[in-house]
């Protein structure tokens, strides 16, 4: 384990009021430190457990691992009753947007756990994700998702498009999309959704919201999100989108038949492209930064402490092993590609390393680059609201062609009626 | 002086008086405690389906009806529960426009999803029951098959046949377009299933195919109830199998149908898992494929609002009463009628 990394924990012990060798009490009893989390991010929690043990050999792990899609449902229902809480609870961005609101998990900014001593250590953006209006800070960030272009190269040299040409506009990748299309018969990207939910996330700075300002006015009728629609029916109304989900079956045969050449996605796409969705397409993929100069974070793993959770500052313990461990935190990078988050990481030496799925292209500097510009956008807790009402009223535009400016409004109010409580309670 | 000693045979007498009364008593307090057993005992063996009901079935029925007056963030705990009275439900009722497109889509699939599975399962049963001889259970069988497959493989299945470009039923529908003289009967490029014009159909598609054999396991089961002799007087007087149908089995099946049907109701009412898989959980383009079950679901574990979810539960509960109450007013009267 790294000498520094070692005497921070250490240190954190001793702030929480809790020694390595009192973990388990003075009698030798061992304790178990349940954990919940899902896949694929339960894998770093494996690769956790026997460097913890060093650490507190008189705690046993127990790991409990849900379905994705059954993983908020589970935990909103064990805070709901307060019982069967796990002592450290996974999140992902999504659901940190529901839960960081919520009474029922740790303030980690409070004591004992006072998490903002280390709240250099990780980027500013993640932090932010997990705040709730009040300031509270629900969970700590262990790893990231900074936002990035993969393409094909060979499809783009094809149509004698270059990968500058993608990057350099929006207007300037629907063009390459059209010129993709013409020449090489194939789409650019999944769905022109995509492109609204960069752009609406891009150009904003530090401290402001996507959809909400910090009154909770809604902003979804401002010209970032006029121009978001524009750009997204454009790119529909220019074919060069194969209108799929992403991760639909549509969305992986696509890639696989060389039919979608480009997606924007979080860097751990990576991975996914190379362990199972086009294995045998190595080589012919690379990376790039978002158009525009666009960065943007896709996803990112937090852990949260249960206020009922039987042992709370153990499982502090164990998150900040998680977190601010540099040995558990490069060794979680490479067993599932899991963007650390502690900042001291990334100079690495592992980030400088080709890559041979993107033809030994170093696509690590790149998205470390991008994790360090990426702004603090502030969450909120009906974003979730404002996502499903705001996708609505795009697909009115891009498939019964709703003027931008009514679809807008219609979103303004929805999203109004929907937060209906937070009105009252203003 | 007096013999103070008492005599033995009047002490064995008191011992034996009061060992018997004793017994008696004993015996008295055995019998009340049997009679107290016999009268228990069949509490104690059926106590476990109503303390099972009351932890799983009423308690969550009752506290969902305090929910919906309610507004609650269930992950800070019960305390975190407010009053709000009707709200949840003056909300859903007038103000959530997707509420009310839900309960559109709902009475959509279930009326063109409903309709079609009596209407051909009852021929259909006829047709087995005449028909097939020792292979009609086979036969039926295969009919039965998708009812008792997992739904949600169905509709993953269903979901690859409907891809826009690499499912098969637009391969097949390509394929006839290129015939000649019924060619252009068919569209020339590849349908997109996922418009909220084919939402509907697709979904309706798929639970007609899943419960048509249902359908006509129960009909073929009430159909073998039905007098021998009714069908033999009927052969003997010359009628038809089309006479024999329209005249004997479908008033006889008119109890059987009631049933059915009601079932049909309350399900198709209930439409949750198709819709959900076929559409990606969203409710599809235009919220055309979104049902009031799947509303129920959203309002709660996407948007967290579970006072209005359960307000939403609640109206629906009302609208399968009222229509479980319209078809009993349509054929359970005459259906117990003809059954007496």
């Amino acid at each position: 384990m790294h000498r520094v990394a070692q005497c921070s924990i250490g240190l954190g012990a001793a702030q929480a009021g809790l020694q390595p060798a009192q973990a388990s009490g003075a009698s030798g009893a061992r304790t178990v430190l349940t954990v919940a989390s899902f896949p694929d991010l339960d894998r770093s929690v494996k690769v956790a457990v026997p460097g913890f043990a060093k650490l507190y050999p008189q705690v046993d792990i127990k790991l409990s691992s849900l379905a994705m899609a059954d993983f908020p449902t589970a935990m909103t229902t064990a805070l709901a009753a307060g019982a069967n809480l796990p002592d450290v609870m996974a999140m992902d961005m999504e659901i940190i947007g529901k839960l960081a609101e919520s009474a029922g998990l740790e303030d980690l900014s409070q004591p004992p756990f006072n998490a903002l001593h280390w709240a250099a250590e990780v980027p500013a953006f993640a932090m932010a994700a997990a705040r709730s209006s009040q300031g509270a800070l629900a969970a700590f960030p262990v790893d990231l998702g900074p936002g990035a272009l993969f393409f094909r190269l060979d499809l783009l040299d094809k149509a004698g498009l270059s990968e500058r040409d993608l990057t350099a506009s929006w207007d300037g990748f629907i063009a390459a999309g059209r010129q993709l299309r013409d020449k090489a018969g194939v789409y650019l990207m999944g769905s022109a959704v995509d492109i609204k939910d960069i752009y609406i996330r891009s150009s904003l700075r530090d401290g402001e919201g996507v959809f909400f300002d910090g009154r909770g006015r809604v902003l979804v009728e401002s010209p970032r999100f006029a121009r978001a629609f524009a750009l997204a029916k454009a790119a529909r109304a220019a074919g060069i989108d194969a209108r799929v989900k992403a991760w639909s079956s549509e969305w992986v045969e696509g890639f696989r038949r060389g039919r979608i050449a480009s997606q924007m996605m979080g860097s751990w796409l990576g991975g996914h492209l190379k362990n199972w969705i086009v294995p045998q397409q190595a080589g012919l993929w690379r990376s790039a930064q978002l158009p525009e100069g666009a960065y943007a974070a896709w996803g990112g793993s937090f852990y949260a402490v249960p206020k009922r959770a039987p042992n709370k500052r153990l499982a502090w313990e164990f998150i900040r092993y998680l977190a601010l461990d540099r040995g558990q935190q490069m060794a979680a990078f490479r067993a599932q590609d899991a963007f650390p988050s502690l900042l001291s990481a990334h100079d690495d030496p592992y980030f400088n390393e080709p890559l041979p799925f993107f033809a030994d292209q170093r696509a690590r500097l790149l998205w470390r680059d991008a994790a360090h510009r990426i702004p603090a956008v502030d969450a909120d807790p009906y974003d979730a609201v404002a996502i499903d009402v705001v996708n609505a009223q795009l697909e009115q535009v891009l498939e019964r062609g709703m003027p931008i400016a009514a679809a807008l409004a219609a979103a303004r109010q929805g999203i109004e009626r929907r937060v209906r409580r937070r009105r009252v309670a203003a | 002086m007096i013999d103070m000693q008492p005599h033995p045979r009047s002490i064995d007498a008191a011992l034996a008086g009061a060992v018997a009364d004793k017994s008696r008593a004993s015996k008295a307090s055995s019998r009340a405690r049997g009679e107290l057993w016999r009268r228990c005992v069949p509490y104690v063996f059926i106590s476990p389906f109503f303390i099972l009901f009351a932890l799983f079935g009423l308690f969550p029925l009752l506290f969902s009806i305090v929910l919906s007056l309610h507004s609650w963030d269930p992950a800070a705990g019960l305390e975190a529960m407010q009053w709000v009275g009707l709200d949840n439900y003056v909300y859903a009722l007038f103000q959530d426009d997707w509420f009310r497109r839900s309960v559109y889509n709902t009475v959509w699939i279930a009326l063109v999803a409903g309709v079609p599975q009596h209407l051909i399962a009852l021929p259909l049963a006829y047709f087995l029951h005449t028909a097939f001889g020792r292979w009609r259970n086979v036969v039926l069988g295969l009919y039965f098959l998708p009812f008792i497959t997992s739904s949600v493989a169905i509709s993953l299945v269903f979901t690859a046949l409907f891809s826009r470009d690499f499912g098969i039923v637009n391969a097949t529908l390509q394929a006839l377009g290129g015939l000649p003289l019924i060619g252009g009967l068919f569209a020339s490029g590849p349908i997109d299933w996922a418009q909220p014009e084919y939402t509907k159909w697709m979904i309706s598609f798929v639970v007609f195919w899943r419960y048509l054999g249902w359908n006509t396991v129960l009909y073929l089961s009430a159909m073998q109830t039905i007098p021998k002799d009714l069908f033999e007087a009927a052969e003997m007087d010359g009628a038809s199998r089309l006479r024999v149908f329209l005249h004997i089995v479908v008033p006889m099946l008119k109890p059987m149908a009631f049933l059915a049907v009601t079932l049909t109701l309350i399900g198709n009412l209930q439409l949750f898992e198709e819709p959900f898989i076929l559409t990606g959980g969203t409710g599809g383009i235009d919220q055309g494929g979104r049902t009031a079950a799947m509303h129920m679901y959203r309002m709660a574990f996407s948007e967290g609002d579970f006072g209005t979810a359960s307000a939403i539960a609640w109206l629906l509960f009302v609208l399968i009463a009222g229509a479980t109450w319209a078809n009993n007013r349509l054929l359970g009267d005459k259906a117990g009628k003809e059954g007496a």
